[in-house]
């Protein structure tokens, strides 16, 4: 059974209908991708299965559990948790407070204590500054802080909206490896990018969108074959 | 234009017009006048004449400081007295232009006595005499400029301890004469019934002077002395410190006499409303430009549930009806803050700002007279007792106020650093990312209301306590610009902070009663000096301050050996 479904959901923003019986599926350790253009919905259904946006229609079950009724910080403590675009990290807290912050859900210290360490083995970066303001890190050690934060909060299943945007080429790539890594240490990722060539190069899956419908899905290696998906999101002719 | 500006001289020219203006501003206020009318020194110096004086040394000073650094003796003289020289010249073109035009229908204040103020007493004729006398100012700052560091320090601390028993010494002669004998006595050879008198002046000024080149010279000894004492020994200091200052709280009011402890009354209510505010805005980020409403509402429940007036319902004592006050206080937190829920920021201000005018004109209305009394407000509201003592005054109710202000600072510390004081922070820094960080907005922001509405009830309580007699018209809308101006000036989000905010906001123009016509100019200039000096508060939180001095901090935090293998991005 996939860990979390979502099916046939309808978002609105007042009358915008944003998402248009949206269904997808992700399953225990794959990284899924949703790729499509500007304003498609890809951060639409990120919030609403977040909770930050309420669906008019349609259900978003975690592992069976329907979530569309639960308030946002419970989906959280159920283990869904989204890094929101552009990073967002606590500019005025040191990089320590925002990891704890993330533990925000986990009351237990000793296992909040453990949490530090761990996303500190997976960013050594973040450990060297960890008294440092979260303001002063570079884009990309504020991404890694970003997804460390989220990482507190030992997600089930992890939503990335747009890790890659504003950085750096490098960094581009170095984020990326690191999305994958945290898949091979057996994250659930649901992934949203621009950058699809890249996205679909790590991905299991991906879920092409248009003005808020799936228009293909298949897996990460097809999509970068399809002749649509070279032509409208990689570029190539 | 540009070459002009080359020359050392500039900056005198500079600093001694912006003296000028400010002298003729002070001028043509009023201020000489009105503070012409207090003296310092008994008919020696008047505060007007103080602040004319401090003006042209001011300049003075600046110039001559600037001018300092690469130059020799000369320039810097030169600068004083050019600086000082155009501040007082000013002044003479005033009096020139002023007795050739009357200048009266425009300013009213530009009267042959002011004239006469400026020249000494000798008229248009004497019009030459601040230019003079703004030049041997100038002189004089130039001068104090070239002294050691340590006599300058001394010095300063001599003319500022003159300056604030002068200016207090109203209140300090009261406090003397109040015992017979030899306080009286000191009080007479102190103090004449205006200032201080001569020889209490060079007291007052040997005295700071004295004590501060002292401290400046042993100061060091004293500290390593401290430091080197065993833990266990340095343990006893702390708490004989501690000790001592809880001593002197205690009795201070007895010492102070009525006036003060009333002051000191005010602070501790404004306080607490600052430690109630400091929740919502300083800790949660929501603006509450309303926050009068809270007090409003508890000083009218305790009002109504006491008083054994005609609008007295209960007649309770205070003791009972104050924590209903405070209860009602923070349900009306709830109350106010679930339409506001969604608002942020700048929006959320006006929203609130509705809701303390609401609060204003409801107790105020002809509407609600039959219970509330309307404008004619709540009386006889009788004092609280503690067994047969009756809180009679502002000198017994100050236990009261300071019992409730440390009660709350010490609540507010212990909430700040809660799993609920994190989510409050956290709403502050980013309100969407700490929704996806699973912390409970509509919880976490309604207990942040609910807090900031009890603590500052609990202000409200205390002041019906103190007056006795509530009126719409003291929950006006400048009670919040107060409350959210001591967060501001004392450190926003800091605890320490809202005590010397309030002390600073509250306290000060209380004691300065007699300026009052110019209260809220001073206000205004302290505040726009403090924005531009101390932003972050005069004791910030210790996130504000590291914001604020990352440039300072950076350096030793960061290992400059690995930052050059990051990409910057």
């Amino acid at each position: 059974m996939a860990i979390l479904e979502v099916e046939n959901v309808h978002t609105y923003y007042g009358h915008i209908h944003a998402l248009k019986g949206l269904s997808l599926t992700v399953e225990q350790g794959e990284i899924v991708t949703l790729i499509g253009a500007n304003g498609a919905g890809k951060t639409t259904t990120l919030n609403t299965i977040s909770g930050l946006l309420r669906p008019r229609e349609g259900r978003i079950r975690l592992r069976g559990e329907d979530l569309t009724t639960i308030p946002p910080h419970e989906i959280v403590a159920r283990g869904v948790v989204q890094v929101p675009e552009g990073r967002r990290v606590f500019a005025r807290l040191t990089v320590q407070e925002n990891l704890e912050m993330g533990a925000y859900v986990q009351k237990d210290s000793r296992r909040v204590r453990e949490g530090i360490e761990r996303v500190f083995t997976l960013f050594p970066r973040l450990k060297e500054r960890r008294q440092q303001l979260a303001g002063t890190l570079s884009g990309g050690e504020q991404q890694m802080l970003a997804m460390g934060r989220a990482l507190m909060a030992q997600p089930k299943v992890l939503l990335l909206d747009e890790p890659s945007m504003g950085l750096a080429p490098v960094l581009v790539d170095s984020i990326f490896a690191t999305i994958k890594r945290l898949n091979d240490d057996g994250a659930t990722i649901l992934l949203v990018e621009q950058n699809a060539r890249m996205a679909l190069q790590i991905a299991h899956r991906g879920y092409v969108l248009q003005t808020g419908e799936v228009v293909l899905s298949d897996t990460g290696e097809n999509l970068r074959q399809n002749e649509m998906v070279r032509k409208a999101y990689l570029g190539i002719q | 234009m540009n070459e002009l500006r080359r020359l050392p001289v500039w900056h005198s020219v500079r600093i001694g017009l912006i003296g000028g203006v400010i002298m003729l501003y002070i001028c043509l206020v009023g201020m000489v006048e009105v503070f012409g009318r207090s003296d310092i020194i008994e008919r020696v110096i008047s505060l007007g004449q103080v602040l004319l004086l401090l003006t042209g040394l001011g300049a003075g000073y600046l110039a001559a400081r600037r001018a300092g650094e690469p130059t020799n003796a000369l320039t810097v003289l030169i600068s004083g007295v050019v600086a000082g020289g155009l501040t007082g010249g000013l002044l003479t073109g005033l009096v020139v232009i002023g007795s050739v035009v009357n200048l009266r229908a425009v300013f009213i204040n530009a009267s042959p006595a002011l004239y006469n103020a400026l020249t000494l007493g000798a008229g248009p004729n004497g019009a030459w005499i601040p230019l003079v006398g703004g030049a041997a100012l100038g002189l004089v700052a130039a001068l104090f400029c070239l002294l050691p560091r340590r006599v300058r320090q001394s010095i300063v601390n001599g003319l500022v301890g003159v300056l604030l028993a002068g200016l207090f010494s109203g209140l300090l002669r009261v406090i003397l004469a109040a015992r017979p004998g030899w306080s009286a006595e000191l009080g007479r050879f102190l103090f004449a019934s205006e200032g201080l008198t001569l020889a209490g002046a060079l007291l007052f000024f040997i005295l700071a002077g004295g004590l501060a080149l002292l401290w400046s010279q042993s100061q060091a000894t004293v500290r390593e002395r401290i430091t080197r004492l065993p833990e266990a020994q340095r343990k006893t200091l702390r708490w004989a410190m501690l000790g001592l200052a809880v001593i002197l709280i205690l009795i201070f009011p007895q010492i102070s006499g009525a006036f003060i402890a009333q002051v000191i009354v005010l602070v501790g209510i404004f306080a607490l409303m600052g430690l109630g505010l400091n929740i919502t805005l300083g800790m949660a980020g929501l603006f509450d430009l309303g926050f009068v409403a809270f007090f409003a509402i508890s000083a009218y429940t305790v009002g109504l549930l006491t008083s054994t007036g005609e609008h007295g319902i209960a007649q309770w004592s205070w003791w009972a009806a104050a924590p209903v006050g405070v209860l009602l206080a923070m349900i009306a937190g709830a109350f106010f803050g679930l339409p506001v829920l969604g608002i942020r920021g700048d929006y959320l201000a006006i929203a609130t700002l509705g809701f303390g005018e609401i609060v204003r004109l409801l107790v105020g209305s002809d509407f609600l007279r039959p219970w509330l009394g309307g404008s004619f407000g709540i009386l006889a509201i009788p004092k609280p007792w503690i067994g047969n003592l009756e809180l009679a005054g502002p000198q017994q109710i100050y236990y009261l106020a300071v019992f409730g202000a440390v009660l709350v600072a010490f609540v507010a510390v212990r909430l700040r650093d809660s799993r609920l004081g994190r989510a409050w922070m956290a709403i502050r820094e980013d309100e969407d990312v700490a929704e996806a960080l699973g912390i409970n907005l509509v919880q976490t922001k309604l207990l942040a209301y609910m807090l900031g509405g009890a603590f500052a009830g609990l202000g409200g309580a205390i002041f019906a306590a103190l007056v006795g007699s509530i009126f719409p018209h003291s929950m006006n809308l400048l009670v919040s610009v107060n409350v959210v101006a001591l967060l501001i000036v004392g450190g926003m989000g800091s605890i320490p902070g809202v005590i010397v905010g309030a002390f600073a906001l509250i306290g000060l123009p209380e004691l300065f009663r007699e300026f009052d016509e110019y209260r809220y100019l001073l206000y205004g200039i302290a505040l726009i000096a403090m924005m531009l000096a101390k932003p972050e508060g005069l004791w910030p939180s210790a996130a504000i301050r590291r914001e604020l001095h990352t440039d300072e901090t950076d350096e030793t935090e960061t290992n400059p050996g690995s930052s050059s293998t990051v990409p910057a991005s």
